[in-house]
C-alpha cells in the first residue's frame, strides 16, 4: 500500500499566510523574487499591499525583516532554501537569531524536489545549518497537512523560526485530525524489530518502506520528528527503546540533521546503534523527482534496501 | 555620580552650538577613557564620529532617554557597529545609563558590548558589528514605520569602508524603490579603513573610495545625497535639518571626516583604528581635547 498524494506544500504556503493575514493586520510577506514559484503571489493577490517585493537581494532582505520585526510587524520570508538559509546565513545569524527577531523563515524549494535545477538550488545540509545557529528553531513538516498547521504555529510563535517546505507535491501522512506539536515527534507506525526516524517529506516513503519491510518479515516501528530543535528526546529515547535498533531516514545529508540530532540525542541518553540513511558528503545533480529520489536512495524501494542491508550486516 | 546634560531645544542658535560642541568633546574625551581602560577598542571611528554623534542624541532624534522603548521614537541604527563606544558615549552623557558604566566597556558581563547587542542595552535599536546590515534593517524600520501609519524616521550611520560591502548597495537599491524619504543613512566618510589598499596615501594606504565616488553611487542608486563637513557643528545641524524635510527619496549624507579627530597623534592614521593606548599618549590625548591633566600616570590600574 502506499500513501496518497498531498498537495504542493508551496500552495499551501501561499494561502495559509494568506489566510492568517486576514485575521492579523502584522503579517507581511517579504519575496526574494520568486513570488510566482513559492506561491507567495496567493499572498500579494489578497494583501497587494503586504506583499513586499525585495528583488533579488536576499542579505538585505532577511536584513529589512529584522527591522520591520523591530517595529511589531511579523514578516515572513519568500524564497528557496539556498537564498533564505545559506546566501544570507551572516544576517539571519546577527539581526534575526541574536536579537531574537521575530521573523518567519518560511523556505520553499527543500530537499530534492526543485524542478531540476541541480546543485545551485538544492541544498542538503540547511537544516544541519539553521539547527546548530543559537537561538533558531528548525522545523520540517511531512506534508501539506503538517505544513499548514506548522505555519499556523509559526505565526503565532513570537521569535525567529526556520520552516522547511517543498515545491511539488508530495504524499499526504496526515488526516485532518492530527495535531501538531511544536516540539514534539510522533509515532506513525508501530513495530518491534526496527526504529526508523524520518522527518520532513521523508516520512510518508519511510512508512511505505516500513510496509515494503513487513513484506520481508521485518516489523518496523516509525516515528516522525518535524521539530529537529528542540529535538524530542524523551520520544527519540522512547522509539529507540522500543527496538534497541535505530536508522534514520532524511532527505538531507546524513551530517547534522536528523541523523545528527537522534546520534547526539542517544549517545547521551540512551547509547544505541543509529544507522543513518540520506545524502552522503555530495553535491547533488539536477533531474526528475523520482530519478533523483533513485539515485539517492530516498524512494520507498531503495529505503527498504538499505534497510535490510543495514540489518542483514548485523553489528 | 551619574550626571545627565539637557537636550537643547530645535534651533540650532550660536548658544546651542556651542553646547553641542562641548557634548562631542565630552564624548571624545569618553571615549578615549573608556578605550584605555578596556586596553581594546576602536577609536579612529569614534572619534570621526563624534560631532555626529552629538548633533543625533541632543538634538535631532526625537527620542526619551527616560524610555527607551517608546515606540514613537526615531530609530538609530550604529551600522559601523565597531565605533560602538562613541555611541555609547553618547548615550551615556543623554541620560541612557550612567556615565561612570562606560568604564565596563568591552569587559566580560557589560551590557557595553565591544559591538552593540541590542538584548543587553536599552536604548540599542539593532545589534550590529558585521558590516553592511545596518542599513537594511534601517530600511525595514523606515518600511515598518509607513506600513504601521507612524511618524518615524530611520538613522543609519555607516562608515566608508563599510560601503565597499555589497549588502549596502542592495538595500540601496530597494529602499530607493519604495521612496523612503524617513530613512537617513549618514556615511562617516573618514577616508580610512581599517587597512586599505596599498598606495601612495598616508602611511603607505589609499582611501576606500575615489574622490566623489560615495555622492556618484548613493545618486545612482536614487537617493537624495547631502554633502557636509562632519566635524563643523552648523554645518550638521543643516544637513540633518534638511534630510528630515524628504522629498520622496531616502537621503544619504556623505559626511567628510577625519579619522582620529581631536586627538593629534590619531588623526589621519589608518593604524588608529583600533589600538591600546600609552600612558604617555593618554595624557597628550586629553591634553587635545583639553581635558585637565589626569592625576595618575593614565594607566587605570
Amino acid at each position: 500500500m502506499t500513501l496518497p498524494m498531498g498537495r504542493p506544500m508551496r500552495e499551501i504556503f501561499g494561502e495559509t499566510v494568506a489566510e492568517l493575514a486576514n485575521h492579523d493586520p502584522r503579517i507581511v510577506m517579504l519575496d526574494g523574487d520568486v513570488g510566482s514559484s513559492t506561491r507567495a503571489d496567493i499572498f500579494e493577490k489578497a494583501h497587494p499591499d503586504r506583499y513586499l517585493q525585495m528583488g533579488i537581494a536576499e542579505q538585505n532582505m532577511l536584513g529589512v525583516a529584522a527591522g520591520m520585526a523591530t517595529m511589531g510587524l511579523i514578516p515572513f520570508i519568500s524564497t528557496f532554501v539556498s537564498f533564505a538559509v545559506v546566501r544570507p546565513l551572516d544576517q539571519i545569524r546577527v539581526l534575526i537569531a541574536q536579537t531574537g527577531a521575530n521573523v518567519k523563515i518560511t523556505a520553499g524549494y527543500a530537499g530534492l524536489f526543485t524542478g531540476q535545477t541541480g546543485m545551485s538550488h538544492i541544498i542538503v545540509d540547511d537544516l544541519a545549518i539553521m539547527r546548530a545557529m543559537p537561538g533558531m528553531v528548525s522545523i520540517a513538516p511531512a506534508d501539506d497537512v503538517e505544513a499548514a498547521q506548522v505555519l499556523r504555529w509559526a505565526a503565532a510563535y513570537e521569535g525567529p523560526c526556520y520552516v522547511r517546505l517543498v515545491r511539488d507535491a508530495t504524499q499526504r501522512l496526515f488526516d485532518e485530525e492530527y495535531e501538531f506539536r511544536f516540539g514534539q515527534a510522533t509515532v506513525v507506525r508501530e513495530g518491534t524489530d526496527v526504529t526508523l526516524m524520518s522527518t520532513g517529506s521523508q516520512t510518508p516513503r519511510v512508512v511505505d518502506a516500513a510496509d515494503l519491510l513487513a513484506a520481508e518479515g521485518i516489523d518496523a516501528h516509525v516515528l516522525h520528528v518535524p521539530t529537529l530543535k528542540p529535538v524530542d528526546v524523551a520520544a527519540v529515547v522512547a522509539a529507540a527503546d522500543r527496538t534497541g535498533r535505530v536508522i534514520t531516514v532524511e532527505e538531507h545529508s546524513v551530517i547534522g540533521g536528523l541523523g545528527g540530532a537522534v546520534a547526539e540525542t542517544l549517545s547521551q541518553h540512551r547509547p544505541t546503534r543509529v544507522d543513518r540513511i540520506g545524502l552522503q558528503d555530495e553535491f547533488v545533480q539536477s533531474g526528475p523527482n523520482d530519478a533523483l529520489l533513485d539515485i539517492y536512495g530516498l524512494s520507498a524501494t531503495r529505503v527498504t534496501e538499505q534497510v535490510l542491508r543495514i540489518l542483514r550486516a548485523g553489528d | 555620580m551619574s550626571e545627565r546634560l539637557v537636550a537643547p531645544g530645535p534651533a540650532a542658535d550660536a548658544d546651542e552650538i556651542l553646547h553641542l560642541q562641548e557634548i562631542a568633546r565630552r564624548i571624545r574625551v569618553e571615549v578615549v577613557k573608556a578605550v584605555n581602560i578596556a586596553r581594546a577598542g576602536h577609536l579612529g571611528g569614534p572619534l570621526s564620529a563624534a560631532d555626529m554623534l552629538a548633533a543625533l542624541y541632543f538634538h535631532e532624534l526625537r527620542i526619551r532617554p527616560d524610555e527607551p522603548d517608546w515606540p514613537d521614537r526615531d530609530r538609530f541604527i550604529l551600522s559601523k557597529g565597531h565605533s560602538s563606544i562613541g555611541l555609547y558615549s553618547a548615550m551615556a552623557l543623554r541620560g541612557y545609563f550612567p556615565v561612570e558604566e562606560l568604564a565596563t566597556f568591552d569587559g566580560a558581563h557589560s551590557r557595553l558590548q565591544g559591538h552593540p547587542d541590542m538584548t543587553r542595552l536599552p536604548g540599542l535599536d539593532m545589534s550590529t558589528g558585521s558590516l553592511g546590515m545596518g542599513i537594511s534593517a534601517g530600511m525595514g524600520m523606515a518600511l515598518g514605520a509607513r506600513l504601521t501609519g507612524r511618524d518615524i524616521r530611520a538613522w543609519v550611520m555607516l562608515g566608508d569602508g563599510e560601503c565597499q560591502e555589497g549588502e549596502v548597495w542592495e538595500a540601496a537599491m530597494a529602499a530607493a524603490r519604495y521612496g523612503l524619504d524617513n530613512l537617513i543613512a549618514v556615511v562617516d566618510h573618514n577616508r580610512l579603513q581599517q587597512y586599505g589598499w596599498p598606495g601612495d596615501g598616508p602611511d603607505g594606504r589609499i582611501p576606500p573610495q575615489v574622490p566623489g565616488e560615495l555622492v556618484a553611487k548613493w545618486s545612482a542608486f536614487g537617493w537624495r545625497v547631502l554633502e557636509m563637513d562632519g566635524h563643523d557643528m552648523a554645518d550638521i545641524l543643516r544637513a540633518f535639518d534638511e534630510a528630515t524635510h524628504g522629498d520622496g527619496r531616502p537621503t544619504a549624507i556623505i559626511a567628510y571626516t577625519i579619522k582620529g579627530k581631536g586627538v593629534s597623534f590619531m588623526e589621519g592614521h589608518y593604524f588608529w583604528h583600533t589600538r591600546a593606548i600609552k600612558p604617555d599618549e593618554f595624557a597628550t590625548a586629553m591634553a587635545d581635547l583639553g581635558e585637565p591633566a589626569p592625576e595618575t600616570d593614565g594607566d587605570p590600574r
